[in-house]
């Protein structure tokens, strides 16, 4: 499953998107409380959102950004447009996620 | 000094194009799909050194068509909603600082068509103004709002 929620309200001629996606955002400053070592940092530094293929929102991201990271945003687009947002983690993983307004 | 150096080092390879594409081809083995994710800038301590990592300069003027959203007072400072929005004409940036955290720049967005428009959710150190900074025709302009800080979200 992915680890990016959605939910697109179109508005005229602006989507307005709403977006939840799942991560520990670790910024490498916790300690594992049982073995007293650092707790390595893991943490989305791109986040990329394109409507229809086409990028409109090019995001960076910081360990300052809250757990489980949350992101309201506006685009351009109308009902049916297709809205993709993707991430990459200073890990290197990633995830992307599609929908359609 | 030697970390000094580094971010000196990083900030003069991006400084060039040619330099960034190297760049991206030495320090990111995978497939670079975007702009590459400012270091110096988010690796920066103070406010002025991180907009001029991400910016280009630190000249920010305070301006009313800036609005930030922010809780007066944020319990947890582990999750402290913001929203921040320009009416700038032509934002094509906009970024959220908050200048007493450990690295004071929290996310920038660089925007291709998407309103000047973020709302999210961050992580304060400690009480503090949360910045709004909006990049429009190559000048900076910025709002911030106070936050008061019961339990610090960057530790423990």
């Amino acid at each position: 499953m992915s680890t990016i929620r959605m939910r697109i309200s179109p508005a005229g001629d602006v989507l307005d998107v709403k977006a939840l996606i799942r991560h520990p955002m670790e910024s490498g400053n916790r300690e594992d409380k049982a073995t007293g070592e650092k707790i390595p940092a893991n943490y989305i530094q791109k986040l990329m959102v394109e409507v229809n293929g086409e990028t409109v929102m090019d995001g960076n991201l910081s360990e300052a950004v809250s757990k489980n990271p949350y992101l309201n945003i506006k685009v351009p687009g109308a009902k049916g447009d297709e809205v993709k947002i993707s991430w990459t983690s200073n890990t290197g993983e990633s995830d992307e996620a599609t929908k359609a307004a | 000094m030697q970390s000094n150096r580094r971010v000196f080092l990083k900030g003069s390879l991006a400084a060039s194009a040619a330099g960034l594409a190297v760049g991206a081809g030495l320090l990111s083995p995978r497939a670079v799909l975007a702009a590459e994710w400012p270091e110096s800038a988010f690796k920066a301590t103070s406010m002025d050194d991180a907009l001029n990592g991400y910016f280009g300069t630190a000249d920010v003027s305070d301006s009313g068509d800036i609005s930030v959203k922010a809780p007066d007072i944020a319990e947890n400072g582990a999750v402290v909603p913001v929203t921040v929005e320009s009416a700038v004409a032509d934002t094509d940036k906009v970024a959220i600082f908050v200048s007493k955290n450990p690295t004071p720049m929290v996310a920038a967005f660089d925007l291709a068509g998407a309103n000047p428009f973020v709302s999210t959710r961050i992580r304060m150190g400690e009480t503090d103004d949360v910045t709004g900074v909006a990049h429009a025709g190559g000048k900076l302009y910025k709002a911030g709002k106070e936050v008061k800080v019961t339990i610090g979200g960057c530790g423990g």
